[in-house]
């Protein structure tokens, strides 16, 4: 699974991002149906919706807030903290989890110390579950930002994400 | 005509019934927990779930149409074994604390489990405790007794249109909440009490004032005064058992005098006050042809949703404070100046059909007497409790008038509480302030009842007033939505009068109505309000002694300075994010 | 294609870009440029050509040879050897090479091998050229619909085929399109379902990224069918490849005409626009599908009025899995007596599986309706892995069943299998050799169905909830006599009670998982 291009660069500004979102909304404006097309596009640019995106949002596509809110809580995919520089998905897909993925996933989060759909305080990583990302011949897999970790045992984990910075 | 069969009963409905209104005619009750009469079917609860011969598998009788000559039956071993189920379900991720919860003896949940005979719970409960909503001023949600049934989400936005609350998240952990769960007083919740009122259960209920009422009682230093409103005098006998819209007046001044208020007046004559302030507005808006409709401004509810939604609307706004904050700026003006109280040792409090007026009356701009004007507001359910704490029933008492002098009302204030009452007590007026005559025939029927948005001409002598009646905010949008475009296009509107309830049917509507109401509930008190004006003698606003007397004694006249300064009030443009003041 | 003398397809799905697809290219054509053989031999991308599990897979032609778990360092070996010299590099070799997989022989008649309509051109044609699919008769089926059939007549043949839909209710595709070509109403839509969400099921994705333009042209037939002029495909969110090639196809299309008002001069229009999911497996579901396309929470509605009368934006709608999608194209252009030729009876055609866990070679697998478990696992996925026993099977994903050795000679075929309680739903084929955890798969299957109720319903909700708690229970050796009673009544309450299919289904892998391997399940009650 590729999270699109994501943008990492922490250097750049939220701020500076709300007129790009400015224009994708423009481009929406009024249309209500849109509105989980342009949370896509929000979220590929801050890499994911902040509280200020969610109202700009429902107000140019003229939707209450509420159901912006309820969408982005409804869909796996749309995440309201920020993302960290790394993020970690582990598959829970029936045929990793028969293999063992949930004690990897156990044992990621007591090392984080994060939850799922949570971020580390220094923004190294994000962690997160994936359903099935057809890589079942490498039971338990795991990505790391667009790479793929087949075979992960627990005691290994750490060895994989600490090459990430 | 469709003809069916339930439980070898036969029915003929028309086409399109669903099986749950079909079975009702049969004399079958068939349980629901998500079902409401004035709302759409959602589907959630599963538990009207029947058997048709020929058709595999459970239906439920909310959403399924009768089809000719269908064989329905509603407690087969099946449907009675899949419902108990279904109802321990619920029950294992419920707070079943019923004892000390506010809708005790109350909740259809409860009484259900009761019905189906549940008295084990087979499966394993959801420990987990999620934090309970506090921070609305009107409005307490507890998140552990909700069943998620829908009727809250349908009604804030479907009927009011205003979207506060919403299902969000997903799977178990779906919640009813507001906006990024920030709770509904941070929200654009107008406090209208809908969603209370058609919960079925103890999630959502208003934040009480009892306590702090009995304390003042209770405080010999403190001299309690209490208004009611038009629409609980139809509302409170249901408290105590009688049928649905009883007219209580006397017996309700009674009880509140036994209850131990130091006096015991009435919101109906500040709801006739409001008539010679609004009414005089409305005459000299039509004489200058500015601002044009004149909209009324007695709905608390209604303030909010026009200043959330609606701010280029605040110019159109009646200046006039509902009838509760002009008692409230009185009671501690007036009343105390011509009783000889220390307006410091007033406590005002208001018995109200409504969740909002609780918000009102802790609004920063409500203190034109120096102090917060009204004090505590209690819903009829609330004022009913404590009277039966304190041992009274309404049933038994005599009828006793209200006190002076605050306390004298006309047949046009009472009608305030059912809507297009507001209206039909300012056009009695307005028609004498313009022309030096009374409107023979008080009664104006076309701005009466519970259908929609309700228009009618009023003929003053030749000036042809067009009026409109609007009873929910979702009326009230679709309204203001017409209005909008009229003046944007024509640079006016065809209308130069519109009544805004923020409720469906007005006052006897609201969010502080007893337990378990509808829509026929609703019709049925308004029906009674008509009936008390028929009955009193005086049915003019302008015709009310005490009126005359506050306006000779200490306002002047209407709308003169100092009844601005005390009776009128202004608006703020609101964020439609969280509800909060707008800055500048 | 220029003429050269080899030509090298690398397999580009998300499996293979996971491994490391797009370096091993980008080495593959430096170094052919290197050594000076860029005019000589040309290297392709194409869609997964249905082996997962093997890193990065290249074939090279006209051998037809495979190789796999190929690295970037393995660029030169390959080209110098093979490319220069004509020397196979056998230890990239793949092994256990799959029947299927041998594609050429197949299309040149040498070996009678397994029939391909609905892979026939993934893995061969480029998919990012339109010219390629054009080149395979690619878009003939539309414009013999055009001026062969009627919109009616289109109807009869699809309803002569007897195609079911592919997307697990495998309800009659010709039927579905007459009650949306009768409904009243002069705006009508057509959905591809491309939300593919049933675990071990990636079926659609290798459609998609492999064969974009069959998509479409099946969406265009159906538009013609039922006069509908505006066509979405509503495509998991995760799918970013398939997204990108068949956003490509679509302007390809439409630069060709083959998109667009009056298309080939037949007076119809039609138009396809992409909708990217945000991963919710209830959407799915139909209903649920069409709340999602318009902006909204995935939540199912009430049914009926069904799609095909009352659908998008109150509408009527076709809903359409990819697979069944993929068939149309086939069926209109050879008729509906050829495709019958297929599979069995009540049944025709063929189906497409993913075929994965302990089988030698797990992967994508076309194979005739009615073929049975026993030849697709032994004939077709190479048997069980590591030479162990036959456990069982998971077939249909999440919401399918469990089968035993019992089953191995059943025909798998959508009205078959309901004589066994089973169903083949997605497709998906999760093999288990005699060490599978049966509690640790239904735990697994009953987690995901928590994780993905919408919350909408009673049954649902707290019945995944419940059916969790309890199979947790049970996996943790704490288990009480009674229990798996209680899964059986909440399961099946849920199926009498819920307002969907998502909620309706886990009775199917608890009691078929009791049904074979009731024993096991039971010796994890400790009493």
């Amino acid at each position: 699974m590729s999270q699109e291009k994501q943008c990492h660069c922490a250097e750049i500004q939220e701020e500076e991002l709300y007129p790009r979102l400015e224009e994708v909304i423009k481009e929406h404006k009024g249309k209500g149906e849109d509105l989980i097309m342009v949370l896509h596009k929000a979220q590929n640019l801050f890499g994911y919706l902040p509280r200020k995106a969610q109202e700009l949002v429902a107000e140019g596509l003229n939707v209450s807030l509420n159901e912006v809110y309820g969408v982005i809580t409804f869909y796996n995919f749309f995440s309201t903290v920020p993302q960290g520089r790394n993020s970690v998905k582990i598959c829970l897909g029936t045929a990793c989890y028969v293999r063992g993925s949930q004690e990897v996933l156990d044992k990621a989060q007591k090392e984080l110390g994060i939850k799922v759909g949570g971020t580390t305080e220094d923004r190294r990583y994000s962690l997160d579950v994936v359903r099935c990302i057809g890589a079942c011949g490498l039971a338990p897999a795991m990505l790391v930002n667009d790479d793929v970790y087949g075979r992960v045992k627990s005691p290994h984990l750490l060895d994989i994400i600490e090459k990430y910075e | 005509m469709i003809k069916a069969t339930i439980n070898n009963v036969d029915i003929e409905v028309p086409e399109g019934t669903n099986i749950l209104w079909a079975a009702k005619k049969a004399g079958f009750t068939i349980p629901t927990l998500c079902n409401h009469p004035d709302l759409e079917p959602g589907g959630q609860c599963g538990i009207c779930v029947v058997e048709i011969e020929g058709i595999p598998g459970l239906k439920r009788a909310c959403m399924t149409p009768i089809g000719e000559g269908f064989k329905v039956r509603t407690h087969t071993p099946r449907v009675m074994a899949t419902r108990k189920q279904l109802v321990e379900l619920i029950l294992s991720n419920h707070d079943t604390d019923c004892l000390t919860c506010v809708k005790n003896n109350n909740c259809e949940l409860q009484q259900l489990a009761a019905t189906l005979g549940i008295n084990v719970l087979d499966y394993p409960k959801f420990e987990e405790k999620l934090p309970i909503d506090h921070t609305s001023v009107s409005i307490v949600r507890d998140p552990n007794k909700c069943i998620l049934c829908g009727r809250c989400i349908q009604v804030c936005s479907k009927v009011q249109t205003v979207n506060a609350l919403a299902v969000n998240h997903r799977g178990c952990d779906t919640l009813i909440t507001t906006a990024f769960d920030a709770g509904l007083g941070n929200s654009v919740c107008i406090n209208c009490g809908q969603c209370v009122v058609h919960c079925p259960v103890g999630a959502l209920y208003e934040r009480s004032a009892a306590e702090e009422v009995w304390e003042a009682i209770h405080d010999p230093d403190k001299f309690v005064v209490v208004q009611e409103a038009p629409a609980v005098r139809v509302m409170l006998g249901e408290e105590f058992g009688m049928p649905t819209g009883s007219l209580v007046s006397g017996k309700m001044h009674a009880a509140l005098r036994r209850l131990g208020f130091d006096a015991v007046l009435e919101t109906n004559f500040t709801a006739d006050l409001t008539i010679m302030e609004e009414g005089t507005e409305l005459i000299s808006r039509l004489t200058s042809g500015k601002n044009l409709p004149l909209i009324t401004s007695c709905s608390p509810g209604w303030i909010k949703f026009m200043e959330t939604f609606y701010h280029d609307m605040i110019p159109h706004m009646s200046t006039a404070k509902s009838p509760q904050q002009m008692f409230g700026a009185l009671a501690k003006t007036y009343y105390a100046q011509v009783k000889g109280i220390d307006p410091a040792k007033i406590v005002s409090v208001s018995i109200m059909p409504c969740t909002a007026k609780k918000f009102e009356c802790q609004r920063p701009e409500m203190n034109a007497s120096g102090y917060q004007d009204v004090d505590y507001v209690l819903t009829t359910r609330e004022i009913g409790r404590m009277m039966r704490e304190a041992g009274l029933d309404i049933k038994e008492m005599p009828d006793e008038p209200p006190d002076d002098i605050l306390g004298e009302y006309t047949g046009a204030a009472t009608i305030f509480g059912a809507t297009g009452g507001v209206m039909e007590a300012a056009v009695r007026s307005a028609y004498r302030l313009v022309t030096g005559k009374e409107l023979e025939d008080v009664e104006i029927k076309p701005v009466r009842g519970l259908k929609g948005i309700k228009e009618a001409e009023i003929d003053i002598e030749g000036t042809k007033v067009k009026v409109a009646v609007a009873h929910s905010c979702g009326q009230a949008r679709e309204l203001l939505d017409k209005v909008q475009d009229q003046i944007a296009k024509d640079g006016k509107s065809e209308y130069q009068f519109i009544e805004v309830m923020a409720c469906p049917g007005g006052c006897v509507g609201g969010g502080g109505q007893s337990w378990g109401s509808n829509m026929a509930k609703r019709a049925r008190r308004g029906e009674s309000l008509y009936e008390e004006d028929r009955s009193l003698p005086l049915r003019r606003s302008h015709e009310n002694p005490s009126v005359l007397a506050i306006y000779e004694k200490f306002l002047e006249k209407p709308n003169s300075e100092k009844a601005h300064k005390l009776l009128h009030t202004h608006y703020y443009k609101r964020s439609a994010v969280d509800g909060k003041i707008l800055p500048g | 294609m220029n003429l050269v003398r080899n030509h090298l397809l690398i397999s580009i799905d998300a499996g293979t870009i996971m491994a490391g697809a797009r370096a091993v290219e980008k080495a593959l054509v430096e170094e052919i440029d290197r050594q000076g053989l860029s005019g000589e031999i040309a290297v392709l991308e194409t869609g997964s050509i249905g082996v997962t599990g093997q890193g990065v897979v290249i074939v090279v032609y006209p051998e037809g040879l495979y190789y796999a778990n190929v690295t970037p360092q393995d660029a030169h070996e390959l080209v110098e050897e093979h490319l220069l010299k004509g020397r196979p590099v056998k230890r990239l070799m793949m092994t256990e090479m799959p029947k299927q997989h041998v594609i050429r022989k197949e299309r040149t008649g040498l070996l009678k091998e397994q029939p391909r309509i609905v892979l026939r051109n993934s893995g061969i044609i480029d998919p990012e050229n339109i010219d390629e699919y054009i080149a395979e008769s690619g878009y003939e089926a539309i414009e013999r619909a055009f001026t062969k059939l009627s919109p009616a007549g289109v109807i009869q043949e699809m309803k002569d085929s007897g195609l079911m839909g592919r997307g697990g209710a495998a309800f009659t595709t010709g039927m579905k399109w007459d009650f949306a070509s009768k409904a009243p109403g002069d705006v009508k839509y057509i959905i591809c379902n491309a939300d593919e969400g049933e675990p071990g099921t990636f079926k659609d994705r290798l459609i998609l990224e492999g064969d974009p333009h069959k998509l479409i042209e099946g969406m265009m037939i159906a538009g013609y069918a039922v006069g509908a002029t505006k066509g979405f495909v509503y495509i998991r969110g995760e799918y970013a490849l398939s997204i990108e090639r068949l956003e490509k196809a679509i302007a390809q299309a439409r630069q060709y005409g083959i998109l667009g008002d009056n298309i080939l001069e037949s007076g119809f229009s039609f138009d396809v626009e992409v909708m990217k999911g945000a991963g919710a497996y209830v959407c799915g579901e139909e209903t649920a599908l069409i709340e999602s396309l318009e902006g909204k929470r995935g939540h199912p509605r009430n049914k009926p009025p069904y799609p095909v009368t009352e659908g998008l934006w109150g509408k009527p709608t076709v809903v359409n899995n990819v697979e069944t999608l993929a068939n149309v194209p086939e069926i209109i252009r050879n008729g509906a007596a050829w495709y019958r030729g297929y599979g069995t009876d009540k049944c025709p055609g063929t189906k497409v599986y993913t075929i994965i866990g302990n089988v030698a070679t797990p992967g994508l697998i076309e194979a005739e309706m009615g073929t049975t478990l026993r030849d697709i696992i032994y004939e077709y996925a190479g048997g069980i892995k590591d030479g162990k026993k036959f456990k069982g099977a998971l077939v249909g994903g999440a919401a399918g069943a469990f089968m035993g050795p019992e089953m191995l000679d059943a025909q798998m075929d959508f009205v078959n299998l309901r004589e066994y309680a089973a169903v083949l739903g997605s497709g998906a084929i999760l093999v288990m050799d005699d060490s599978a955890d049966i509690v640790g798969m239904l735990k697994s299957v009953l987690h995901f169905f928590k994780h993905e109720s919408c919350g909408h319903c009673v049954p649902c909700r707290l019945g995944t909830s419940q059916l969790v708690k309890i199979i947790d229970k049970i996996a943790d050796g704490k288990g009480k006599n009674g229990d798996i009673e209680k899964l059986v009544k909440v399961s099946e309450v849920m199926r009498d009670t819920s307002f969907c299919p998502l909620g309706q289904s886990p009775i199917l892998p608890i009691s078929s998982s009791l049904k074979f391997f009731k024993d096991e399940i039971f010796g994890r009650v400790t009493g």
